[in-house]
């Protein structure tokens, strides 16, 4: 079976096609799109626009990529929450009208459990993880409990991803500034204190934000001040995820979201890990930002085990927690 | 010295021993090689710190916690008073209604009179919770902070709440017996704190 998906929560716009190969996930093609502004902060309508001037080039692109055809799929998947509803809205449209014009079943898909089912479609031996979900807008620790995805951690204020990012636009580095703080952390040697914020499985990051610019505008040197964020913060996360996997006793941590491309969280969750005898797992880049594939994917997973939707049912959902999702197929 | 371990969370370990004879258990949180020892080393100082005072002011609010024997902050660890009692984790599923009904009100009391001086204990969940000579103790104030913050005290119960029905689902009263406890002895506004409560299951926190 052939799945096209198409992601559109938030910046980016991705197309993504997906064939099973027994249980699990061939990626065919997953071509990502992403809109960016010319000032930094959130631009919906922008991103929305950006979307529907990139929507069929992309959907042409993706197909080529994979030797195949429109004829060729099986079913249309698209990202229906949660996210910025113009966003979600041009991602809808787009893969109402595909499923119309095919005559092929249409889904819809929670972005957030999208994020944690690619892992497990594409690492064989990722069964049964948290997933520590790392990205802009979103920072939550998922895991699956009781017949449903749960969100056992999340930020209480502003994503990392967002964190990373308003710090970079405050000492002038390009967006996104999440790569550049990176290489500038690593050239970094002295920790400044900031904010350690934990309730209990959630963080806070924009005490820590409000830290890390006195210091700049204090005069230290940027590249301590983001090795210090970047200390903080990821040991932060690293915490509450180990919470929750000692809570829940899971024995393996998936990463997700545009910053676990991150050096140092990577190493940093690995250890943690390694330590409780849990295994540690990555997707690939690709996979790991939004992009359509892992829509694709959980679309496909929901259709083999009897999810449907009609057009009417297909309405977005800005706010759809991952509490939200039936289940049906997890074991 | 016997070195039994009891338990090993994500956080600390801890062993039962003994101080001048009596039974008593040693609470060490563990230096974590994932954090930079600048993070670290204050970390674990603080919260062995900040969970020790919370034992004291929790006891002289006149709720039953472990008695603290000794306290070595740098190395992070608490020694407490061995309590014998079984979690109420342990054994509330298997209660009978009517005595179910005063442990939850008692659990209900024990948090009023926390609020009622501005302490939050952080993570109210039944493994926090030790029940001997007829009464609760609370233990684990590692998350504990004091703050006249309604939210904070709403955020509080609200977790008991979903340890409830995540832990003791067939346990569909437990909750409402504990807001009756809690109503009794809560000195501030406790309609505040449900309407706090009833907030955050809309908004969608959970746990
Ligand atoms: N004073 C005590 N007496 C007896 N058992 C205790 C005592 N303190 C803790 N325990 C046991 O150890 C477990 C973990 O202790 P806790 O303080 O809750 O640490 P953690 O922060 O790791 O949850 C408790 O659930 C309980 O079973
Ligand atoms: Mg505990």
């Amino acid at each position: 079976m052939i799945c096209l998906g198409i992601e559109g929560t938030a910046h980016s716009y991705g197309v993504g096609i997906i064939t099973n190969e027994k249980k699990h996930c061939n990626v065919l093609a997953n071509i990502i799109h992403t809109y960016q502004p010319p000032q930094g902060g959130i631009h919906p309508r922008e991103a929305a626009n950006h979307h529907v001037t990139y929507a069929d080039q992309i959907i042409k692109e993706a197909l080529t990529h994979a030797h195949l055809t429109l004829p060729d799929i099986d079913l249309i998947s698209f990202s229906q929450g949660p996210g910025l509803g113009p966003c979600l809205r041009t991602a809808a449209t787009a893969a109402r009208a595909l499923a119309l014009t095919l005559n092929k079943p249409l889904i819809g898909v929670n972005h957030c459990v999208a994020h944690l089912e690619i892992g497990r479609g594409t690492i064989p031996a990722c069964t049964n993880p948290i997933l520590l979900y790392v990205s802009g807008a979103n920072t939550q620790i998922i895991g699956f409990a009781e017949g449903k995805y749960r969100v056992f951690g999340e930020t209480l204020d502003i994503g990392i991803g967002n964190c990373l990012d308003k710090f970079g636009r405050y000492v002038n580095l390009a967006f996104p500034a999440g790569p550049k703080i990176e290489t500038l952390a690593q050239q970094g040697t002295t920790y400044y204190p900031l904010p350690y914020t934990i309730k209990g499985m959630d963080v806070a990051f924009s005490g820590l934000l409000t830290g890390a610019q006195q210091y700049i505008s204090r005069h230290k040197p940027l590249k301590d001040i983001c090795y210090s964020i970047q200390e903080t913060t990821f040991a932060a996360l690293t915490e509450v995820t180990e919470r929750a996997m000692a809570h829940t006793e899971k024995k393996q941590v998936l990463l997700g979201g545009g910053v676990a491309s991150n050096t140092r969280l990577r190493d940093m969750v690995k250890t943690m890990a390694d330590e409780r005898h849990a295994q540690f797992f990555v997707p690939r880049k690709d996979l790991c930002i939004d992009n359509g594939a892992m829509i694709a994917w959980l679309g496909y997973v929901m259709h083999i085990h009897g999810h449907t939707m009609t057009i009417k049912q297909s309405k977005i959902n800005q706010r759809y927690r991952t509490d939200m999702v039936e289940v049906t197929w997890y074991a | 010295m016997p070195n039994n371990i009891i338990y090993q969370g994500a956080e600390a370990i801890l062993t039962k021993t003994t101080y001048h004879n009596l039974p008593a258990v040693q609470k060490q949180r563990i230096p974590k090689s994932y954090r930079i020892k600048e993070i670290d080393t204050p970390l674990i100082t603080y919260r062995t710190k900040e969970e020790a005072k919370l034992i004291i002011e929790a006891r002289s609010a006149g709720v039953p916690v472990p008695l603290i024997y000794d306290i070595d902050q740098k190395n992070g660890i608490l020694l407490l008073e061995y309590l014998s009692g079984p979690r109420i984790k342990d054994i509330l599923n298997n209660l009978e209604n009517s005595v179910l009904e005063t442990i939850c009100q008692k659990i209900g009391k024990n948090i009023a009179m926390l609020h009622n001086h501005d302490l939050i204990h952080g993570d109210i969940t039944t493994s926090n919770m030790i029940y001997q000579d007829t009464q609760i103790f609370f233990i684990d104030f590692g998350l504990g902070s004091k703050t006249t913050e309604l939210e904070a005290k709403g955020v509080d119960l609200h977790v008991l709440m979903e340890a409830f029905e995540s832990t003791h689902s067939q346990k569909t009263h437990c909750f409402s017996w504990v807001m009756d406890g809690y109503r009794t002895h809560y000195t501030g506004k406790s309609k505040a704190v449900e309407q706090k409560i009833h907030e955050i299951v809309k908004r969608g926190r959970y746990r």
